[in-house]
């Protein structure tokens, strides 16, 4: 075990992805000599060379198109963009094209195709570079969506998705991507917990509060918090968005009786809406309360200096944790 | 694969294919170092071996990538006849579709040649992306007429296995694939880099490649003149000519991108934009098959030695609608049709071929009979086509287990059996 941040566990898992598998390819803007705006590729250039680890024009749809005929060629292509709010200049590459080829071409063609995407707010960024586009993905078939939260998931899961015979949106939160954590750079693949699985986080038993990436350590705050006030939570993280992982959702919330769904994303259809909705659907008579919901506003994402007010924090979690309990009214909308 | 009938192809009908290897393998001669061409259909820039008359213009710079067919009339014959197996095809469907048998079709009637002609300069393991109206160069590929049509009818997503013919299944997003043919070309570059870490065929995906060659296979990209305004046409030019890719981008600018003429798209000529991108440009008449066929080859040699990419401008016209839900007497004069109607690219080679002695009354004869062959076959194969069973449509969603997926079929089984009840015990 070793001291990694998430960046650096990402390093070492595309690494390792590079050095086994001579059809892995690298592509995406400033990857090369830079190393990644975020230096999540600092040094594979070097070590892999150039037809391996490609700078690309700045054109994502060019990016997630040239994969596409990559992994014709039998390559497996790890794309980066750069940020999230770009990638929707290269949607209807995913869409239209990445997600559908192994239906359009009657399982003939496979698409293994990871999509890196940093996304999330809390950085104090410009416009476009705390986007939280997940449910799109989640929304559109032949995807599969995950999104890390923790360094030793960075470097498993990176590798899960590469190895992955279907395309993979692989979030990255970019708010944790410095926060280190223990990982077992030595343990076998095979033994990793598989990428679809949600993790039990926190274990607990009055509340189930499920998230993913860069909310979980945040999820994890408001546990402890809770747990001073005498309320036991249990954490979740989903890790894959999807498909998910709703026998271990289910399972903890018939168990609890209670469920509260965090996400930066939009309230509206987003991932906690397919989560909840699930749930009702399979644990109704175990329910004690109405899911509640912590996410982002309804709104374009906010100036930098006000995005405290949209992306969820620990008391925001808490807040949803005291309305399932009956303790505030719930009025079934989003706190402010 | 599911889906893929044993159904007649080309080589099962044709009696002239044998010299179909003769035509695809000749790669010999020196880089074509031909300049940009400028200038509109007909302009000086424009390449035309074969004028409408069925004359033969002798261009020593083009005439040696012809070397092999000139002296062979078998060769000539099979570009004759594949021309007029494709517009056989493509009248057939149009009927079928008229009869109700068809969804929908976009007809390809009036660009056999750019079509027929192009597809002859590739190899076997050259691998070809194209738009929905490529039904041409499918058929030359080796595509049974019955899986060109399959698509059409609803039966499936699309009718081939990409790498039985190193073709992908057409494409309907406009423009979509040009970029994936970039990074295929991308590939084969790579492939150099990936072959000194580990034996060739040491990859998953591999060995799933039909042909595998020798590192100097080259793409060609097929798409129209409305396709040169998308975004995506535009970075595939970008990311081929940085990466001096193994390209070819054969623009068959048809003039109408379903109502709108090509002016819209562009105040140059198309094949103006090529020089701005890097890529060598070359506009051919695109009813002349020999013409077509040469600069073909000659851009799929460049790509092959190093050359890089090439935009080839095939000006050709689409005579019939866009597909069969349109209605092209609502903006385009009959005149123009007409004009079109005497650079008839079959007419033009039949005019040369009988000038030439090669198209005998006895040879003309065998090539209508292959039509009608290849005719009549279509149509039994389209009836024998059977609609997949409805859970089909869960499969080959995720080449790996997904367990949401999964239960929804499920259910849906299950809903589905419940009329299976019904049926067999009566009413509710």
């Amino acid at each position: 075990m070793t001291a990694l941040t998430l960046a650096k566990a990402l390093n070492l898992g595309l690494r390792r992805s590079l050095a086994d598998d001579p059809s892995v390819v690298l592509l995406g803007e400033d990857i090369g000599r830079l190393g990644g705006v975020f230096r999540v590729t600092d040094g594979l250039q070097a070590e892999f060379g150039p037809r391996r680890v490609m700078d690309t024009p700045l054109a994502e749809a060019g990016i997630l198109g040239t994969a596409v005929g990559l992994a014709f060629r039998g390559y497996r292509p790890v794309v980066e963009i750069q940020f999230d709010g770009f990638v929707y200049v290269a949607f209807d590459q995913i869409v239209s094209q990445v997600a559908r080829m192994l239906a359009r071409t009657a399982g003939a063609v496979r698409l293994p195709i990871t999509i890196r995407i940093p996304v999330g707010g809390g950085t104090g960024a410009a416009e476009h570079h705390s986007e939280s586009p997940e449910a799109y993905f989640v929304h559109t078939a032949g995807l599969r969506v995950v999104e890390v939260a923790s360094p030793q998931d960075a470097y498993t899961v990176i590798q899960q998705a590469i190895a992955c015979d279907d395309p993979v949106i692989f979030f990255e939160p970019k708010r944790r991507y410095y926060t280190k954590g223990e990982v077992d750079t030595e343990a076998a693949l095979a033994d990793a917990p598989p990428m679809g699985a949600a993790r039990v986080v926190v274990p607990g038993s009055d509340v189930t509060l499920v998230t993913y990436g860069g909310l979980v350590a945040t999820a994890v705050d408001a546990a402890t918090a809770a747990a001073d006030d005498g309320v036991s939570v249990e954490v979740i993280d989903l890790r894959s968005l999807s498909p998910a992982d709703n026998d271990t959702v289910a399972a903890s919330v018939r168990r609890t009786g209670r469920l509260v769904v965090a996400h930066e994303g939009p309230h509206e259809a987003g991932v906690g809406a397919e989560i909840a909705a699930t749930a009702t659907e399979r644990c109704f008579e175990y329910l004690e309360a109405a899911p509640v919901r912590v996410t982002g506003h309804d709104i374009p994402y906010p100036p930098a200096k006000l995005e405290m007010h949209h992306v969820p924090d620990l008391d925001r979690i808490l807040d949803g944790v005291d309305r399932v309990l009956g303790r505030v009214p719930s009025t079934g909308a989003v706190v402010a | 694969m599911p889906g893929i009938t044993d159904s007649t192809t080309r080589d099962d009908l044709s009696p002239a294919g044998i010299a179909r290897e003769n035509l695809t393998t000749h790669e010999s001669g020196a880089p074509d170092e031909r300049p940009v061409d400028e200038g509109a259909d007909g302009g000086a820039g424009t390449v035309r071996l074969l004028d409408p008359d069925g004359v033969r213009h002798p261009s020593p710079e083009h005439d040696r990538w012809l070397a092999d067919v000139d002296g062979d009339d078998r060769a000539l014959l099979q570009l004759l006849e594949d021309m007029v197996v494709v517009r056989r095809i493509d009248t057939e469907a149009t009927a079928l579709q008229r009869q109700g048998e068809l969804a929908l079709w976009p007809p390809v009637l009036g660009q056999e040649a750019a079509q027929v002609g192009s597809a002859h300069a590739l190899r076997r393991d050259d691998f070809v992306f194209g738009s929905y109206r490529e039904h041409g160069v499918a058929y030359v590929r080796g595509v049974a007429p019955v899986d060109l049509l399959r698509e059409w009818r609803g039966l499936v997503t699309a009718g081939w296995d990409p790498y039985a013919v190193n073709m992908a299944t057409p494409q309907v997003i406009v423009g979509g694939h040009a970029l994936h043919g970039v990074g295929y070309a991308m590939g084969v570059l790579a492939d150099a880099e990936r072959d000194a870490v580990a034996g060739r065929d040491a990859t998953p995906g591999r060995d799933a490649t039909a042909g595998r060659d020798d590192g100097t296979a080259a793409v060609v990209s097929y798409f129209g003149d409305g396709a040169m305004s998308q975004g995506a046409v535009n970075e595939a030019f970008v990311f081929a000519g940085t990466w001096s890719a193994p390209v070819v981008f054969f623009c068959q600018n048809n003039q109408w991108a379903i109502s709108e003429p090509v002016a819209l798209q562009s105040p140059v000529p198309l094949v103006a934009r090529a020089a701005g991108f890097g890529l060598t440009g070359v506009q051919v008449d695109g009813n002349d098959v020999l013409g077509v066929l040469a600069v073909t080859r000659a851009a799929l040699h460049r790509a092959r030695t190093g050359g890089g990419p090439t935009l080839i401008e095939a000006v050709t016209y689409r005579r019939g609608p866009h597909t069969t839900a349109d209605d092209p007497t609502r903006y385009r004069e009959a005149a123009e049709v007409e004009a079109w109607v005497r650079r008839d690219p079959i007419d033009r080679f039949t005019a040369y071929l009988r000038d030439r002695g090669v198209l005998t009354d006895a040879a003309d004869a065998d090539v209508r009979d292959v039509a009608d062959r290849v005719a009549a076959a279509l149509r039994t194969d389209l009836a024998a086509s059977p609609t997949p069973p409805p859970l089909s449509v869960f499969e080959h969603v995720y080449a790996e287990p997904n367990p949401v997926l999964e239960a929804e079929r499920d259910a849906y089984a299950q809903y589905l059996a419940g009329f299976a009840d019904d049926a067999a015990g009566g009413a509710r």
